[in-house]
């Protein structure tokens, strides 16, 4: 389909076309062919973030920032160039991303490096209660060390933050608001820049886990005004051991570094040390250079593909499923309705556990995510122990929407005979 | 080409479980559970004189293959000796269901055994500490 460039409209993504990309979705699970649903844990990948991967160990691999060799240089601008990316993709200056493990090891960064630097007794920090254990329980510890308070912003019965509550949790000894961009569970969109404004408003910073958000709509920074913005690069199709942190530079340049050693140094000294400029000095040792590499290939892919299309298709495919999830009996869906939320829809069978539903799923080449999906204080909300979870992403098609609800039927037929 | 998991026994044993409920004064107690999962556990048996399992109870939640495992793990159980129980392991649990399991469900069919496990230990434990005070 092409547009006028008048109309600036996205190009409707082209999903078979985009199928043909992934190599893993012509395998057959149990003599079905795979059904993958659980984007939100992690994403299939692109062959071109796996050529490109190839490519740097077979062809173009060295160390880098240290050798004045050919294949260091090579290397060094593919890492930097990755790195141009990712920020260019967020609206935010090449010194204020960080390349970390994953959205964890971020939210780990700014607890440690920022927190404990900046957190004293009496302090309050305000998450919600619809958090994954990354951006609680870091939050926690260091809260510990500090003296500090952690307070939750209530959930809804529709899944949404209690806004009104966040008003009143948020005040003059609130030190750092943390919420998720999109709930891993319950597929809310939280209103991140409304809740910038009422942190800033006290003087207090806001980090966002984005690692549900990022694949899946635009994120400009800027925009959302957040002083940190965490994800992980393989959930938006780039290699594992690949995430990142967006930092306001002025915040990033007050602060320690998170892991000491090589590369994040100026000058060493038996003495002591100095630090590098932003944003090596948060990039201690070998980088993963490869993986790097391959998530600005994953940028570029979704790039191509334009992330308004992205999310109108994952729009379309929710509002598919929600309808179709609505029609089975005994079935129950949880958080907002379809229109309201990402592509993430959690839900139980009532008389089926978790385990036994993902089982016969996978049965038939389904695969979705069964338990407490890292959220166990939102499950103790919910009131129940684990709960099925469906994630869609660009690979995803209506008939497979279709294979999910033919399976959940023959799990209903097996579980409740 | 695919198995089923959900075979009649395990569905029978999980709809209609062999002792399940709670006796009063057991000389055995232990309740565990799967953090993974939220799959929780209580096994309580009796001992005759001879210390052999006169009588054995479970009660929890859980998924098919837990509560089902448990089920039969009464019924394995009734009437051994503690010994006896000791030297069951993984591959017992496997036989009693009769079908292959992934490593995260072996979990779930372990879980009754290592409560019992669990229970004879602590039980065991107790006898020597009041036969050393005494």
């Amino acid at each position: 389909m092409t547009h006028s460039s008048a109309s600036q409209a996205p190009t409707a993504l082209d999903v078979e076309a985009v199928r043909r990309d992934f190599p893993v979705l012509t395998r057959r699970i149990h003599g079905c062919p795979l059904v993958y649903l659980d984007s939100a844990a992690s994403s299939q990948k692109p062959q071109a973030v796996i050529d490109a991967v190839q490519h740097h160990h077979t062809t173009s691999y060295a160390n880098i920032h240290r050798g004045v060799y050919t294949l260091s240089e090579e290397v060094t601008l593919a890492y930097e160039q990755a790195h141009a990316k990712v920020s260019r993709f967020i609206n935010a200056d090449f010194e204020e991303v960080i390349f970390t493990k994953n959205t964890t090891e971020s939210l780990n960064l700014v607890a440690y490096a920022w927190g404990l630097q900046n957190l004293q007794a009496g302090d309050e920090i305000v998450l919600t209660q619809l958090e994954h254990h990354s951006n609680i329980v870091p939050w926690q510890q260091v809260a510990r060390y500090a003296g500090a308070t952690v307070r939750y912003i209530r959930v809804n019965a529709q899944g949404k933050l209690d806004m009104e509550h966040a008003a009143t949790l948020i005040g003059p000894r609130t030190k750092l608001v943390s919420v998720a961009h999109v709930s891993n569970v319950l597929g809310t969109v939280n209103p991140v820049a409304e809740l910038a404004r009422m942190a800033h408003a006290q003087g207090t910073l806001l980090c966002v886990d984005g690692a549900q958000s990022i694949p899946h709509m635009a994120v400009d920074i800027r925009a959302l005004d957040c002083d940190f913005f965490a994800f992980s690069g393989h959930k938006m199709l780039g290699p594992t051991g690949i995430g990142g942190l967006f930092g306001k530079r002025a915040i990033l340049e007050q602060m320690e570094p998170f892991l000491f050693g090589g590369d994040m140094i100026r000058e060493v000294t038996f003495e002591g040390a100095s630090w590098n400029d932003l944003p090596w000095k948060f990039e201690a040792g070998t980088s993963p250079i490869v993986q790097g590499i391959g998530l600005g290939v994953a940028v570029d892919y979704l790039q191509q593909l334009g992330m308004e299309a992205v999310h109108a298709y994952e729009q379309a495919l929710v509002s598919y499923a929600f309808d179709q999830m609505r029609q089975v009996q005994d079935l129950e869906i949880y958080g907002p309705e379809a229109d309201q939320r990402s592509g993430v829809v959690s839900f139980n069978l009532e008389g089926a556990h978790p385990h036994d539903m993902a089982s016969i799923l996978d049965q038939h080449g389904v695969a979705i995510r069964g338990g407490h999906h890292c959220a166990m204080p939102l499950m103790r909300v919910l009131g129940v122990n684990g709960a099925n979870r469906a994630s869609f992403y660009i690979y995803n098609t209506f008939d497979e929407v279709d294979l999910l609800i033919e399976a959940i039927g023959e799990a209903r037929r097996i579980l409740r005979r | 080409m695919s198995f089923n998991l959900y075979q009649e026994d395990i569905l029978d044993h999980y709809e209609n479980p062999y002792n399940r409920g709670t006796m009063d004064a057991p000389t055995l107690e232990f309740r565990d559970l799967n953090p993974l999962c939220g799959d929780e556990v209580c096994v309580q048996a009796r001992l005759d004189e001879q210390e052999h399992l006169a009588e054995v109870c479970f009660d929890g939640k859980g998924c098919v293959i837990s509560l089902a495992s448990a089920s039969m793990l009464m019924e394995e159980v009734e009437g051994k000796t503690l010994e006896e129980v000791k030297q069951m392991d993984r591959q017992t649990m496997l036989d009693l269901l009769g079908i292959p399991l992934t490593t995260m469900r072996v979990k779930c069919a372990m879980l009754a055994l290592r409560t019992l496990e669990k229970a004879i230990h602590l039980y065991e434990g107790q006898k020597s500490e009041t036969s050393v005070t005494h």
